[in-house]
């Protein structure tokens, strides 16, 4: 058997495609978040620019962060809700003896995590299009690298939860909602990092979306791409995938010992 | 000699203080139906998760279809499969998804062909596009079979095979695997509650009591060294600490 199938990862995401495909209100509920946050700040974005030099000097600041905020809750969300998915329908025990992998079922995950951060986000971005006539996509480039890095920092936040989760039961679900909002000060969204408390500062640099955010405002206020930013980020990205991965794949094994694999359910 | 279907040799299972196996040893010999009986808390489930590989054992060995379980068992999960009550296919998935799903986990080639097939066996055409959490006790028994059937499983490992079945649907899942395992000489393992069922279904019984096998033999053998007219009857001694042969029978 090979150790790793792309055919046994697809099973999985058609697993979640089946789901999604016969409920609409669950595609309706992906995409109506974001685009509602996205109208809000696309609203106090324009009050702001009348009232702040700051804001008005790179129009879409605000709008463009509450997108790219979005990129990182819902990849967050995407890896947490599809591993909870099991969970709730008391599937994991098959799952764990068929000749799926733990590597696979990470792979699946953050491959779900992908589509539904897509679907959530990508209305939205293109909705405030006419609303603001503010296209994210003008960033070109290096959109794509704020998206990655804020997608892989939302999937080490998945994985954690997950592993969190699989340990402790589904007693600890909120943690999805919790420790994403937890980074949310420290990544300085919609406000520079040099506003935090200095000893703050130091754990704020620690954290990708922190770059990401900074690097975001450098840029659409004419500073070019921050290729150190960048380098950052991603630097910091590959840590805390490879070790929420670890931790996962430890508690995969853990669950093993202790019998968790099969006492789970609602 | 053939390989044993499965050999376990000193298989113990804490669960911190708690000894749930204790020191167990059994060979399942190949093409046969062995049946695992015991209370609750006799270590039954914990027992066949571990030879799933859903549980890691505190010490010893369990070889399954000639490979050891705990090193490889990637080797042997696309041989066996299994079913039980406690654990469910997604509900919200149509009987025809959910075997699709786990047909391409499985790999099965022709996979359209193969559930038309199990479809036929398991009478499921009623149902099949139906959500899966939408099914009777009975149809659902019925799907979760064709889910462990769908890979033509050398070794089958079934918790409570019939639990909450009427005794019609019972009987009828009885004859399916019968007709299963005489079709592919295929090797069963069932943990039950039911003495009927392992009377019917059985070759060897193994006993469990508080983590331990404490008798073993076939259901013929056990009735008639315990001089009991029933493998239930033989189970209640067992339960109540009885001894066998004359003493049970006074």
């Amino acid at each position: 058997m090979t150790a790793f199938s792309f055919r046994r990862v697809g099973a999985l995401l058609l697993r979640h495609l089946y789901i999604m495909r016969g409920s609409w209100p669950r595609l309706l509920e992906m995409a109506y978040w974001p685009a509602v946050n996205m109208v809000v700040w696309g609203f106090t974005s324009q009050f702001f620019s009348s009232h702040s030099q700051w804001v008005a000097q790179a129009g879409g600041i605000l709008i463009g962060a509450v997108l790219l905020w979005d990129v990182m809750f819902r990849g967050n969300l995407g890896v947490a809700l599809s591993f909870m998915e099991e969970m709730w329908s008391r599937n994991l025990g098959h799952l764990s003896v068929s000749p799926l992998r733990p590597v696979e079922l990470v792979a699946g995950l953050l491959a779900m995590s992908l589509i539904r951060t897509l679907i959530g986000v990508v209305p939205a971005m293109l909705l405030a299009v006419p609303l603001y006539h503010y296209s994210i996509f003008d960033l070109g480039l290096p959109l794509l690298a704020f998206w990655v890095n804020l997608m892989v920092t939302g999937w080490a936040i998945g994985l954690a939860v997950s592993a969190m989760v699989l340990r402790f039961g589904l007693g600890v679900e909120s943690l999805a909602w919790v420790m994403v909002f937890a980074v949310a000060p420290l990544a300085g969204i919609y406000y520079p990092i040099s506003v935090l408390p200095g000893w703050l500062q130091p754990l704020a640099w620690a954290l990708p979306p922190a770059h990401v955010f900074e690097g975001m405002r450098t840029l659409m206020q004419g500073g070019g791409f921050d290729g150190i930013r960048f380098a950052c980020a991603t630097g910091l990205n590959a840590l805390y995938v490879a070790a929420a991965g670890g931790l996962f794949l430890h508690i995969h094994h853990v669950a093993r010992r202790r019998g968790l694999l099969l006492n789970v359910g609602e | 000699m053939e390989t044993p279907a499965i050999l376990v040799d000193h298989l113990v299972k804490d669960f911190g203080p708690v000894r749930a196996v204790d020191d167990i040893a059994f060979t399942v010999a190949s093409g046969s139906t062995t049946a695992i009986l015991g209370g609750n808390g006799a270590g039954k489930t914990t027992t066949l998760s571990m030879l799933l590989g859903l549980l890691l054992p505190t010490s010893g060995t369990i070889q399954v279809l000639g490979e050891d379980m705990i090193r490889h068992r990637y080797r042997v999960l696309p041989r066996l499969n299994f079913s039980s009550p406690y654990v469910d296919l997604p509900h919200r998935l149509t009987v025809r998804e959910n075997l699709t799903v786990y047909g391409h986990l499985y790999g099965i080639a022709a996979l359209p062909a193969r559930i038309a097939e199990l479809t036929a066996d398991l009478d499921l055409g009623e149902f099949l596009d139906r959500p899966s959490g939408k099914l009777s006790a009975g149809q659902k028994a019925r799907v979760a079979l064709a889910k462990a059937m769908l890979n033509h499983p050398d070794l089958l490992l079934l918790d409570e095979p019939t639990a909450s079945l009427d005794p019609d649907t019972a009987d009828w899942v009885r004859g399916f695997l019968t007709r299963y395992q005489q079709a592919r000489g295929a090797t069963i393992l069932l943990a039950s509650h039911n003495m009927t069922e392992v009377e019917r279904l059985c070759d060897q019984v193994l006993v469990m009591k508080a983590g331990r096998i404490v008798d073993r033999g076939s259901p013929e053998d056990l009735i008639a060294r315990y001089g009991r007219a029933t493998l239930e009857d033989v189970f209640l001694d067992i339960a109540r600490n009885r001894r066998h042969t004359g003493e049970a029978a006074q």
